[in-house]
């Protein structure tokens, strides 16, 4: 009784669903095939793909950032050394400008003090002639004025050359030791 | 007997295994039937989402492509790269082809509709189990030569003589038996009792609906319990999709190992 209850009840459970079906195994390997076959032709390469050219990508950006950087410090470095000469060179140059002004002052005043020292020579010299030469004819006039002046005090014709000279000669050097 | 429940109008005949098997769609063929449609039906969904997404291999990605890669890249590094080691690139394919194909089937069975996972006819994982079973096998037989190969699945190195006595069938049976079965049978009963579960919970409310009025409000209920288990049962197919493909890469990854 137990054993046809059984029977009964499996029957009413339908077919067991342990048992496979050949056909669907059958399917199941063709479609997994089928479907094998198309990812691996035309989808798993170009996913690769795509990862590899990002990757690619990515690392190259970098790479090239950092050749980039390199180059910028390298550039850098020579801006500040060429910089650096450039101040050393302007100091220099004032340096140089500076003393060489300073020669050219020095210069200049020598020749000016040079110039100055001529001119005043030049017109000390000047000042003596014409001193010389104002005695000179002071002296002369002196002389007539005095001769003139005797013969009519003395009274007396000196019309002799020789006594008049002579007459003069002595008062001059009279004059002259008086002086 | 049997009849006569199924046809009492007013009791209640729970959903057994013979809900799971359809009448052939034309005529009598064996070929088309609502798992073998369905398994159709996912090939060329995953062929066209995947080529699709493919397509263009783009350095910055579109949303499809990236959504595409998405899988793609789970698949590749945390079952393949991860598990599989150095070589695993040779069997991205294959694992991803093994994913997306359990994948997508299981998920059918919470799909409008479709609402039928078809890795609960058991035929469908044992055709997923053979490729398993053949490639890591193909794999260690490549890697070890055929005679290394089943020495060392039998004779385990390193161990006392004596233990060979239980050790050596227990492995062999391993190898060669059990893994594919409980391969294949894990992933079967567990799509198939979730499908059964969904199933007791929607035909009892649409029961409870028949009647009377106290029952129609009860039926709410039933097919509440019916949502939220389509989204527990949601989870357990990912999870199972992962485990199968999981157990592939570990399967492969110890026969390309020098030592079982």
């Amino acid at each position: 009784m137990s054993t046809n209850l059984w029977i009964l009840a499996v029957d009413e459970v339908g077919p067991s669903p342990v048992i496979p079906k050949p056909a669907e195994i059958v399917v199941g390997l063709i479609a997994f095939s089928i479907l094998f076959y198309l990812l691996r032709t035309r989808a798993v390469p170009k996913f690769e793909e795509a990862y590899r050219e990002r990757t690619n990508a990515i690392q190259g950006g970098l790479e090239r950032a950092e050749k980039a950087q390199r180059e910028a410090e390298v550039t850098l470095k020579t801006y500040q050394a060429q910089l650096a000469d450039a101040r050393g060179e302007a100091s220099k140059m004032r340096e140089d400008a500076r003393s060489e002004g300073a020669q050219i002052i020095e210069q200049m005043r020598a020749t000016a003090q040079e110039e100055a020292l001529r001119i005043s020579a030049a017109a000390r010299a000047s000042i003596e002639a014409e001193r010389q030469q104002a005695i000179n004819s002071l002296l002369n006039e002196v002389g007539t004025i005095a001769t003139t002046l005797a013969s009519k005090i003395v009274g007396e014709a000196l019309d002799d050359q020789a006594r008049q000279s002579r007459v003069v000669e002595r008062f001059l050097s009279d004059l002259e030791g008086s002086k | 007997m049997s009849a006569t429940l199924r046809m009492a109008p007013d009791g209640f005949v729970a959903p057994s295994s013979s809900d799971f098997f359809f009448r052939p769609i034309f005529g009598s063929s064996i070929y088309f039937t609502k798992p073998v449609i369905l398994v159709a039906l996912s090939v060329i969904l995953i062929s066209v989402f995947f080529i699709a997404s493919a397509r263009k291999a783009a350095i910055v990605p579109s949303k499809l492509q990236f959504a595409g890669e998405g899988i793609y890249s789970f698949v590749r590094h945390s079952l393949g790269e991860e598990v599989i080691g150095p070589e695993f690139m040779r069997f991205v394919p294959f694992l991803f082809t093994l994913f997306t194909f359990v994948l997508c089937n299981n998920i059918f069975g919470v799909i409008p509709f479709l609402q039928f996972p078809t890795m609960s006819h058991i035929g469908f994982p044992i055709a997923l189990a053979i490729f398993t079973y053949v490639v890591y096998h193909f794999v260690g037989i490549q890697r070890h030569g055929l005679g290394k190969y089943i020495k060392d699945i039998c004779f385990m190195p390193g161990v006392p003589k004596y233990i060979y006595i239980i050790l050596t069938p227990v492995e062999f049976a391993t190898y060669f038996i059990i893994r594919p079965a409980t391969l294949s049978l894990r992933l079967f009963a567990n799509m198939f009792a979730g499908h059964l579960l969904l199933l007791v919970f929607t035909m009892g409310g649409e029961y409870l609906l028949m009647n009377t009025i106290l029952m129609k409000v009860l039926s709410i209920f039933s097919f509440g319990f019916a949502v939220g288990l389509s989204f527990f049962e949601l989870g357990i197919e990912c999870l199972q999709a992962y485990i199968f493909t999981l157990l592939t890469a570990l399967y492969i990854a110890g026969a390309l190992a020098d030592e079982h």
